[in-house]
C-alpha cells in the first residue's frame, strides 16, 4: 500500500564516514517525521542489492527521493547499479512494468563546483539539468514524475554558517515535498543566486 | 580452641552478616556499616556473643586491609601511581602535617606532657583505608577527582606509619617496663642489626619485592597454570600475598604497603585479572569480618560511663579533620562536590590507631586510661563514616553541589576496552587482529598460558584466565565493555558465559562462533544473533574459486557465493526453530542429515535463480525488441 504522507530517502555515498555536507542533509531529513532512509552503502556493502526486499519498499512509497554527491556526473556505483537491477523490465518499464507509474522523484545533489561552473562558460560547461538528463529519462521511463534536481553547490567549501543555512533550507524543501509532492524550486534558486551575487 | 568453638564463632559472624548487611544495603546504608552495626549487636556490650576474643578477630581480619592494598595496586600501572606522586606528597603529606599540629595544639591544653599530645596527634591524622576504600568503590566514586585524592591521602597515611612507629618510642614519659618485648608490629628482625644497616635491609627487601615481581612472577605463574587446576592457582595468589606480609612485617614495615607496592608491579602483567578474581573473595570477606569486629570492639561500658565526654571526643576528632581536610581541599583546588566528598570521606580515626595506640601503650608513650577513651571514639568515628558519607550523598550535596561529581573522570584508573574476546586462539587472534588494525582497543582472554606470553610479547592485551568464570568476566570489564566475542572450544562453557551475560549485562552483544551446524543451530536458541560458522566462510570462497577455475566469470562465482551465503544464513534462522520444537535429542543425527537434505533440494532452485535478470541480455531481448 502506498503511503502519501512519507517519503522514501534511497542515499548513496561510498565514504559516507568522510562526507560532511551529505553527513549534514541527512541528519535534517532525519529529523523529519515520515522520512525513511534507506542508506543503500550500510545495506550492500557488497553490491549484492535484494531486488525483491527493494521492489516492494519503492511499492509503499509515492514521494522518493535520490539524495546522493555527484560523481563524475553522475550516481555513485551502488546507486547505478540500483538503477540497473531492480528497475527490471516489466516491473519498472516495458509492456506490463506500471509498478512505479505516478511516482514523484527529487532529485538531490552535492556538487564539489560553484553554481556558475555548470555553464557554458564554467568548466563544466553544461547545467545540471543537462547533466541529469540520464536520470530525468529513468524515470520517464518509468512513468514517474522528475522535479528539477535540488543541488547543493560547493560543496567543498561551505563554512559553518553556510552549512546551517543549508541543512536548515534543505529541510524546509523535503517538508514541503513530503506534504505537496513538489517543491518550489524557483525559490531556492532565487536563494542561491542571491548568495552568488553577495559574494 | 576447640573446633567446635571455632565453627561456633564462624557461624555467628557469618549471621550477623548475612542479616545485618543485606538490612543495610536495603537502607542505603553501605555495606560497611552493616558489618559494623552487626559487630556492635553480636559484642559483648549488646548480645555479648563474642567476647574479648574480638581482638585476636580483628588482628587476624586486618589481613583484609592488606589484600585491599594488593588489589588496589593491581588496578594502579606505575605510571598511573607515578602520575599521582602529586597528590600522595602534596595532599597526603599535608592532611597529616597539619592535623597532626591541630591536634597537638589542643591536646597540649588537656595534656601535662607534650609528648603525650603529639602521640595522640599523629595517631589521630590517621583515617580509615578500609572503610573509605569500601564505600567509594560500592558508590562507585573511586575514579573521581576526590575519591584519587582521597586514595592519595590513604597511600600516604600507610607509608607515614613507618615513621610514626619508630618515633612513638622516643615519646614516652613514663619508664616503660615492656618496651624489649615488641609486639608483632615493632621491626623485631631488625632490632639484631646495628643502626646504619636497616635502611638498607628495608630497602633491599623492597627491591627484591620488586625483582621478584618484575621478573620471577611470571615464569612462576606460567607453571601453575599449565597445570590448568584452578584452586592450585588461588594458592599461588594467596601465597604471594601472605608471603609479601610476613616479610614484610620481618622488616618492621607495614605488610599492607607491601603487598600495594607488589600490586603495582604486577598491574602490568598478563595473570593480573585472575590474581584480582582470586583473592577479591577472601578480601571481601575478611575487610567484612574486619569491620564487624571493629563493631564489637566498641566499648560501650565506657561509653555508658561517661557519654559526654567520649561524645565530645567523637565530634572534635570528627570536626577539626573536616576543617583540615576542606581547607586542603580548597588549597588543591577541587571544586566544591569534590571536596565535600573528599572531606566527608575522610574524616574519621583509623584501623591503624588501634595498633598504634596499643603500641603507644606498650612503650609507655600513652597510659592506658587515657587511651581507652581514645580507641572508643576511634571506634565509634569509623561506625559514623559511613553514616556521614550517606548525609554528604543524600542531604547536602543535592543542596549545595552542582551535580557534577557523578561524572567519572575521564583517566579512569582501569583501561576499559569496548570489546572483550574470549579465547585468543586461532579464530580470535584473526578477529582481534582485524580490531587491532582499525584501532579498536579490545581486551583478550585466553587459558593457555603458553600462549598468553607470546602474544603479550607481540603487544597485545592477553590476560590469563578461564572466560566461562564470571569474576574474571567481570574484572575484565564486561559491565562496561559493547561487545564480547566468544572463540572458544568448550560448547559447555560457551553457554555458561552466555547465559551468565544474558542475566548480567543485557547491554552487552554478543558475537559467538560455532564449529559447524549443530552448534549453530543452539546459539541460535538461546538467543544469539550473530552466529558464525568456523569453517563456512572459507568454504563458501573455496566453492566460489572452483566455480571460477571452471570458467565461470570471476563476478558471477563471487556472487553466486555471496548469494549461497545470504540463503543459507536465512534457513540457519529458520531451521534453528523448528529445531527447538524438537525435544527428542536421539536422533540429532538423522536431525542433521535431513536438513541438509532439504537444504540441497531447496537451493538447486533458489540459489540458482540469481537476481540480476536486468542484465541477462537473452530475458530481454524479445520484450525490448518489441518495445522500441
Amino acid at each position: 500500500m502506498e503511503n502519501a504522507s512519507e517519503v522514501l530517502l534511497l542515499f548513496a555515498h561510498p565514504a559516507f564516514q568522510k562526507s560532511r555536507v551529505n553527513r549534514a542533509l541527512l541528519q535534517a531529513a532525519g529529523q523529519i517525521p515520515g522520512i525513511y532512509i534507506h542508506d543503500l552503502y550500510e545495506l550492500y556493502p557488497d553490491m549484492l542489492i535484494d531486488v525483491q526486499a527493494e521492489q516492494s519498499l519503492l511499492s509503499r512509497y509515492s514521494r522518493i527521493v535520490w539524495q546522493h554527491p555527484f560523481y563524475w556526473y553522475s550516481a555513485p556505483a551502488l546507486l547505478k547499479q540500483w538503477f540497473d537491477l531492480v528497475l527490471q523490465h516489466g516491473w519498472a518499464y516495458g509492456h506490463s512494468g506500471n509498478a512505479l507509474a505516478g511516482k514523484k522523484v527529487m532529485h538531490v545533489l552535492t556538487a564539489g563546483g560553484p553554481q556558475t561552473s555548470y555553464s557554458r562558460e564554467g568548466g563544466n560547461r553544461y547545467s545540471i539539468p543537462e547533466l541529469t538528463l540520464p536520470f530525468r529519462q529513468t524515470a520517464a521511463l518509468c512513468q514517474m514524475e522528475y522535479l528539477e534536481p535540488y543541488v547543493v553547490y560547493g560543496a567543498h567549501k561551505l563554512n559553518r554558517e553556510e552549512m546551517t543555512d543549508k541543512t536548515n533550507q534543505y529541510r524546509l524543501v523535503l517538508e514541503e515535498f513530503q506534504s505537496t509532492g513538489a517543491y518550489n524550486s524557483a525559490q531556492s534558486k532565487m536563494n542561491e543566486a542571491g548568495e552568488n551575487n553577495a559574494r | 580452641m576447640h573446633g567446635e568453638q571455632y565453627f561456633l564463632s564462624a557461624f555467628i559472624y557469618l549471621t550477623a552478616a548475612v542479616i545485618a548487611v543485606p538490612v543495610a544495603k536495603k537502607l542505603g546504608l553501605g555495606s560497611v556499616l552493616g558489618y559494623l552495626l552487626a559487630g556492635m549487636i553480636i559484642g559483648p556490650f549488646v548480645l555479648g556473643l563474642v567476647g574479648k576474643e574480638g581482638q585476636d578477630v580483628m588482628h587476624f581480619a586486618e589481613f583484609g586491609v592488606v589484600m585491599m592494598l594488593f588489589l588496589v595496586g593491581l588496578e594502579l600501572k606505575p605510571s598511573l601511581l607515578w602520575s599521582l606522586r602529586g597528590p600522595i606528597l602534596g595532599l597526603g603529606g599535608s592532611q597529616v602535617l597539619l592535623t597532626t599540629i591541630v591536634f597537638f595544639g589542643a591536646g597540649l591544653l588537656y595534656f601535662a606532657h607534650w609528648q603525650n599530645s603529639l602521640a595522640i596527634g599523629l595517631i589521630f591524622a590517621m583515617s580509615s583505608t578500609a572503610i573509605v576504600l569500601q564505600s567509594l568503590s560500592e558508590k562507585n566514586l573511586t575514579h573521581t577527582v576526590a575519591g584519587k585524592n582521597a586514595f592519595a591521602v590513604l597511600l600516604f597515611q600507610d607509608i607515614a606509619v613507618i615513621p610514626i612507629l619508630v618515633v612513638l618510642p622516643l615519646l614516652a614519659v613514663v619508664s616503660n617496663t615492656e618496651t624489649s618485648s615488641h609486639d608483632s608490629h615493632g621491626p623485631a628482625f631488625l632490632d639484631n642489626l646495628p643502626d646504619w644497616a636497616q635502611p638498607f635491609v628495608v630497602l633491599a627487601v623492597i627491591a627484591l619485592i620488586v625483582v621478584v615481581a618484575l621478573y620471577l612472577s611470571r615464569p612462576i605463574f606460567r607453571v601453575i597454570a599449565r597445570t590448568r587446576m584452578r584452586e592450585l592457582f588461588t594458592a599461588i595468589s594467596l601465597l604471594v600475598v601472605i608471603g609479601i606480609a610476613l616479610l614484610m612485617t620481618k622488616v618492621g614495615l607495614s605488610p599492607a604497603l607491601g603487598t600495594f607496592l607488589a600490586g603495582v608491579v604486577l598491574a602490568n602483567s598478563e595473570y593480573r585479572h585472575e590474581l584480582e578474581s582470586d583473592i577479591e573473595p577472601f578480601k571481601g570477606l575478611l575487610l567484612g569480618v574486619f569491620f564487624i569486629s571493629v563493631g564489637a570492639s566498641i566499648n560501650f561500658e565506657l561509653i555508658i560511663q561517661d557519654p559526654i565526654r567520649i561524645f565530645s571526643l567523637v565530634v572534635a576528632l570528627i570536626f577539626i579533620k573536616m576543617i583540615v581536610l576542606f581547607i586542603l581541599g580548597r588549597i588543591f583546588k577541587m571544586n566544591i562536590d569534590h571536596n565535600l566528598l573528599f572531606t566527608f570521606s575522610l574524616a574519621q580515626g583509623g584501623e591503624f590507631a588501634f595498633v598504634l595506640f596499643s603500641f603507644a601503650n606498650q612503650n609507655g608513650v600513652i597510659e592506658k586510661t587515657v587511651s581507652e577513651p581514645l580507641v572508643a571514639a576511634v571506634a565509634l568515628s569509623m561506625a559514623m563514616a559511613p553514616l556521614l558519607m550517606t548525609f554528604n550523598e543524600k542531604l547536602l550535596l543535592p543542596r549545595i553541589g552542582t551535580k557534577e561529581k557523578t561524572e567519572p573522570e575521564a583517566d579512569a584508573i582501569d583501561e576499559e576496552n569496548p570489546v572483550i574476546v574470549a579465547g585468543f586462539g586461532r579464530f580470535g587472534s584473526i578477529v582481534g587482529r582485524l580490531l587491532m588494525a582499525n584501532g579498536v582497543r579490545a581486551t583478550f582472554l585466553d587459558q593457555d598460558a603458553d600462549h598468553v606470553e607470546i602474544l603479550r610479547k607481540l603487544g597485545f592485551t592477553v590476560f590469563y584466565g578461564d572466560a566461562s568464570r564470571p569474576d574474571l568476566l567481570e574484572s575484565a570489564g564486561a559491565s562496561k565493555a559493547k561487545i564480547l566475542i566468544i572463540a572458544i572450544d568448550d560448547t559447555e562453557k560457551i553457554t555458561q558465559i552466555i547465559e551468565y551475560c544474558q542475566k548480567n549485562f543485557p547491554d552487552l552483544k554478543i558475537f559467538a562462533r560455532a564449529r559447524g551446524r549443530t552448534e549453530a543451530y543452539d546459539l541460535v536458541n538461546i538467543g544469539i544473533q550473530n552466529v558464525y560458522r568456523e569453517t563456512f566462510d572459507t568454504a563458501v570462497r573455496m566453492g566460489s574459486d572452483v566455480l571460477h577455475a571452471l570458467g565461470f566469470r570471476a563476478h558471477f562465482a563471487r556472487n553466486a557465493g555471496s548469494l549461497f551465503k545470504r540463503h543459507d544464513e536465512k534457513y540457519l534462522q529458520k531451521l534453528a526453530a523448528l529445531r527447538h520444537d524438537n525435544k527428542n535429542y536421539m536422533n540429532v543425527v538423522r536431525q542433521s542429515r535431513d536438513d541438509l537434505d532439504s537444504l540441497l533440494s531447496r537451493e538447486i532452485h533458489e540459489v540458482n535463480d540469481l537476481e540480476d535478470h536486468n542484465w541477462d541480455v537473452e530475458a530481454l531481448r524479445k520484450p525490448v525488441d518489441e518495445e522500441h
